[in-house]
């Protein structure tokens, strides 16, 4: 196989890695306000208590998740240089927003435990929330418009600017990715939380999928009629089809089966986005200049020592990712969070120099 | 501001703050794994104490290296979409190397020593921060090897039809020499930073505990902080000549591979024999070396840095008018504007910056050599002036490392990839040519000014944070939480460890 064609389905697969996985720790913190409650005699401390097991839900895995975008964006600079190069210059200001986004949100969940004090914790939640809502939408829109088409020029520059990247169909696309992570999210609490906060998770699962399925389906016939190719048709079905699912296996209670039936979901969503970019890696807006697979590969040299790397290093990475879910298997619920084992605020600041 | 300069400042500024937390990290993840391997090894707490301690100021420190890593990552695409394209096919794979082989390991092995305490096993909770450790090393590897390309291209080729640099040889990137000599040098001011940081730390609170006087907290003083002590001046001693051999190193290669980089550093206008190393200059801010007067100087010790002789015809040293001259005949007189092109870099700034790096290491040092008086023969102390200058020097190598990357990166200027005066000539890029063009200044100006702010208020969030930690001291009691040490089987109880 052309080893170009081979990154292009690299690419794809590792963007796929992203989206799944930290696809759920973007719900699980987009869900920080909406999913907790204060059971009637905790209050407000039984709803940080249960804030804290979504957040802890994620602790141990979600920088691991994040570095499937580091590998991702590496390998596109190392593989398709003039994508990287054309890519990130012309999609700025959302690139710039999801990079601040996850500044924030990464910050915050490493420190919000570290100070005990209730100022401090709204404000990162209100980090976190806002560090999950923004990629999760811009993701969406970002990818919507390589369906769509961007506006090259003869140098393969992007000369469209910012305002043309807020088109309707890829706002339709930025609310996809937002319903579907906010799926993923709540079928991943359901599976990974116990008691009356798996129920509530459920619940949430279901009602989601629901909305999922027309607003993906809606987004995914527009493509199809507009953008796309044939064959891509399948990956449409495969998703509607795992959607179903998982209203029916959350109800069930059967988790498991509806957490991999989402992921199904952002799997074929990345098939019909890259299927339909294929032959190129930017196609031209409305027939315009493109940038094709071929014209943005590096040489067949360093494609083959990627390869070689990728071959090596990817099952290992899948290996112990794979553990490390495997050893934070457990559900979690309120009563396994200890109490806040952070400093006051009052004690930081005494300390300030 | 033009783009090309707020790009330059916005680079400058984020990079340089990414470093901050870097070296930190690099070095203290070692520090740490040896003090929990000393601990599972003989079982004695107060490394578990030590470990714990330190652990938790290593994880306040590692999330700001994270985040602003994310932001390196892009930023070559978003500000420098022009050199990307023309580095692409060289410059990315050794990114997404450390990508796959390091920050992965990094990230996921450090996810499960937070969280591992109760969940694993004692020794492969261990081999957990062993892991990060060798993982943060390894990462330093991959990025300096992109960096060292950069400074030094090796194992390419041009291609005239696409204007591009092509990669002909992973193997020679990976064993560049300008690499080999970077690499132990930036890795052992990271061990100088760490051992600083935990030699500093604990002997501040070895003399404040000695002050009290109190027969339990001197026993406390000599028993878990006169250890770390002990660690931290080790690390400092070995990482120190570590540094200094690996820095002459690197000043002979520079003196071949990038002789405008030499002449600055040491501000020297016309070439001589026998240069001297100036430790006292003034100058004016023209960038012109007319100007500049050298007051204090070490005869000849420039050119032994660059040339390993000190007088004679092999130690002679090309000043700048030669390489601006060499450099017009080799390369251009004029840029596409038609621009007369200055080879040389800022003056003061690499001049300084090269000085300031060297002689910063001199905290390091005076704490090092003052916590071997004061400790020795098993002594704890309580002299005021070793916890004065156990804090002052904690700062001492983090600025040293930031000087260091100034003094390389703006010293290479005005390349953003150097040529390889003994390579192929086209694989050369001025950093002029490297900006993104489709990008506005506004647009640079824009984000330059958010991160700016966002990182100061960051900086102060991790500065406070890092302060209480310390000023906290080792833990009291500490629990061993591993699944063999618990009498219970209780799988339902809280965890030890939640955010
Ligand atoms: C000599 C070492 C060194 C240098 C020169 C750089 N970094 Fe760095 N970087 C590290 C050493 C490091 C590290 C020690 O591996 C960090 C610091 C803290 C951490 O979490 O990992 C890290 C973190 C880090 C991360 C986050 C990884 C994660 O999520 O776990 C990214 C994406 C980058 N870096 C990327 C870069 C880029 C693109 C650089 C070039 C401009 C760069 N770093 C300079
Ligand atoms: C963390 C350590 C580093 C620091 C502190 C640092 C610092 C700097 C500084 C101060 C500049 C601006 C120079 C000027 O404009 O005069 C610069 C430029 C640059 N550096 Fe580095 N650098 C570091 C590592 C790297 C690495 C590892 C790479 C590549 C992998 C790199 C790539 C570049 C590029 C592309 C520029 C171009 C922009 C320019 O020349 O202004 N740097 N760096
Ligand atoms: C014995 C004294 C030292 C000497 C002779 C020395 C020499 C050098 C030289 C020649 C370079 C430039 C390499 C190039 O641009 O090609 C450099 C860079 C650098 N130095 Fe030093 N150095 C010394 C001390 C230190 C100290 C104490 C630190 C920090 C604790 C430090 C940190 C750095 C860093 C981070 C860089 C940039 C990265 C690199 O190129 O490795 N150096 N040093």
């Amino acid at each position: 196989m052309d080893l170009a064609i081979l990154w292009f389905v690299l690419i794809a697969v590792l963007w796929t890695g992203y989206l799944v996985l930290e696809g759920f720790d973007f719900g699980v913190g987009m869900l920080l306000s909406i999913l907790p409650r204060g059971a009637a005699r905790a209050g407000v401390e039984g709803r940080d208590k249960e804030r804290r097991v979504l957040i802890n839900t994620i602790g141990p895995v979600w920088d691991g998740n994040e570095v499937w975008l580091l590998t991702a964006g590496g390998a596109t600079f190392a593989a398709f240089p003039e994508w990287y190069a054309t890519l990130f210059s012309g999609f700025y200001v959302p690139l710039l927003l999801i990079l601040l986004a996850l500044i924030v949100r990464g910050v915050a969940f490493e420190y919000r435990g570290k100070i005990s004090d209730e100022v401090w914790r709204r404000r990162c939640d209100v980090a976190i929330q806002v560090g999950s809502w923004t990629p999760a939408f811009l993701w969406g829109v970002a990818f919507a418009n390589l369906v769509r088409g961007v506006q090259l020029d003869a140098a393969h520059q992007y000369v469209g600017g910012f305002w043309a990247l807020l088109n309707p169909f890829a706002l339709l696309g930025g609310l996809v990715t937002t319903v579907l992570f906010l799926l993923h999210g709540a079928v991943f609490l359901a599976l990974r939380t116990d008691g009356d906060l798996r129920e509530r998770a459920g619940r949430l699962a279901s009602a989601l999928s629901v909305v999922a399925v027309v607003v993906a389906g809606g987004w995914a016939m527009w493509a199809q009629a507009a953008y796309s190719v044939p064959w891509t048709w399948v990956a449409v079905a495969a998703a509607a089809g795992a959607l179903v699912g998982v209203v029916v296996m959350t109800r069930r209670r059967k988790e498991g089966t509806a957490f991999a039936l989402s992921a199904v979901a952002l799997v074929a969503a990345v098939v019909l986005i890259f299927g339909s970019m294929y032959p190129d890696v930017m196609p031209g807006l409305d027939g315009g200049e493109s940038l094709t697979v071929t014209e943005a590969a590096s040489t067949p040299y360093t494609l083959g020592v990627m390869t070689v790397v990728a071959v090596i290093l990817t099952p290992l990475v899948l290996a112990y990712q794979a553990w490390t879910y495997w050893v934070f298997r457990r559900r979690l619920s309120a009563e396994d969070i200890p109490a806040p084992a952070g400093l006051t605020w009052k004690r930081i600041k005494d300390a300030a120099f | 501001m033009d783009a090309l300069d707020l790009a330059r400042w916005q680079f400058a500024i984020t990079t340089v703050y990414h470093f901050i937390f870097v070296p930190l990290t690099i070095g203290l993840a070692p520090l740490v794994a040896i003090m929990q391997t000393a601990w599972v090894r003989t079982g004695d707490e107060r490394w578990l104490r030590l470990t714990k301690f330190f652990g938790k100021l290593f994880l306040i420190n590692f999330a700001m290296g994270v985040v602003t890593g994310i932001v390196q990552e892009f930023q070559f695409g978003m500000n420098w979409s022009e050199y990307s394209r023309f580095v692409g096919d060289v410059f990315g794979a050794p990114l997404a190397m450390e990508a796959l082989a390091a920050f992965f390991v990094e990230s996921t092995f450090l996810g499960l020593w937070i969280f591992g305490w109760d969940r694993l096993n004692k020794k492969v909770h261990l081999a957990c921060i062993w892991a990060v450790a060798v993982a943060v090393n390894l990462s330093a590897f991959f990025i300096l090897a992109a960096n060292s390309w950069m400074q030094h291209p090796v194992g390419t080729r041009f291609n005239p039809e696409t204007g591009r640099a092509e990669m002909e040889s992973i193997w020679a990137i990976l064993a560049n020499n300008t690499l080999w000599a970077a690499f132990p040098h930036a890795v052992a001011a990271a061990f100088l930073t760490a051992g600083t940081f935990v030699a500093g730390i604990a002997a501040w609170w070895m003399v404040r505990l000695v002050r009290t006087g109190d027969e339990t907290r001197v026993a406390l003083a000599r028993e878990v902080y006169r250890p770390a002590v002990m660690l931290g001046t080790v690390t400092m001693l070995v990482a120190g000549i570590g540094v200094g051999v690996s820095g002459d190193l690197q000043g002979k290669l520079m003196f071949e591979q990038q002789p405008g980089k030499m002449a600055s550093a040491e501000a020297l206008c016309e070439g001589t024999e026998s240069a001297a190393f100036s430790i006292l200059t003034v100058g004016d801010l023209s960038n012109s070396c007319e100007g500049v007067r050298h007051i204090l100087e070490v005869p000849g010790l420039a050119s032994y840095l660059g040339t390993g002789s000190f007088s004679g015809e092999d130690s002679y040293l090309p000043g700048v008018y030669d390489v601006q001259a060499a450099y017009e005949e080799r390369y251009a007189e004029t840029d596409d504007a038609g621009e007369p092109i200055s080879y040389t870099p800022n003056l003061a700034l690499t001049y300084w910056s090269f000085r300031l790096m060297i002689g910063l290491a001199a905290g390091s040092a005076a704490l090092a050599l003052l916590a071997l008086w004061f400790t020795r023969g098993g002594r704890v102390t309580g002299n005021r002036w070793f916890a004065r200058v156990g804090v002052w020097a904690i700062p001492t190598p983090f600025l040293a490392s930031s000087f260091g990357w100034i003094f390389t990166e703006t010293g290479r200027q005005p390349w953003v990839v150097a040529p390889n005066p003994t390579g192929i000539d086209q694989i050369r890029l001025l950093t002029e040519r490297g900006v993104s063009t489709v990008v506005s200044p506004g647009m640079v100006l824009f984000s330059m000014v958010v991160f700016t702010v966002l990182y100061g208020v960051l900086a102060v969030v991790w500065g406070r944070l890092m302060h209480r930690y310390a000023v906290e001291g080792v833990p009291d009691v500490v629990h061993d939480e591993s699944p063999e040490a618990r009498a219970d089987d209780d799988a339902d109880r809280p965890l030890s460890f939640a955010y």
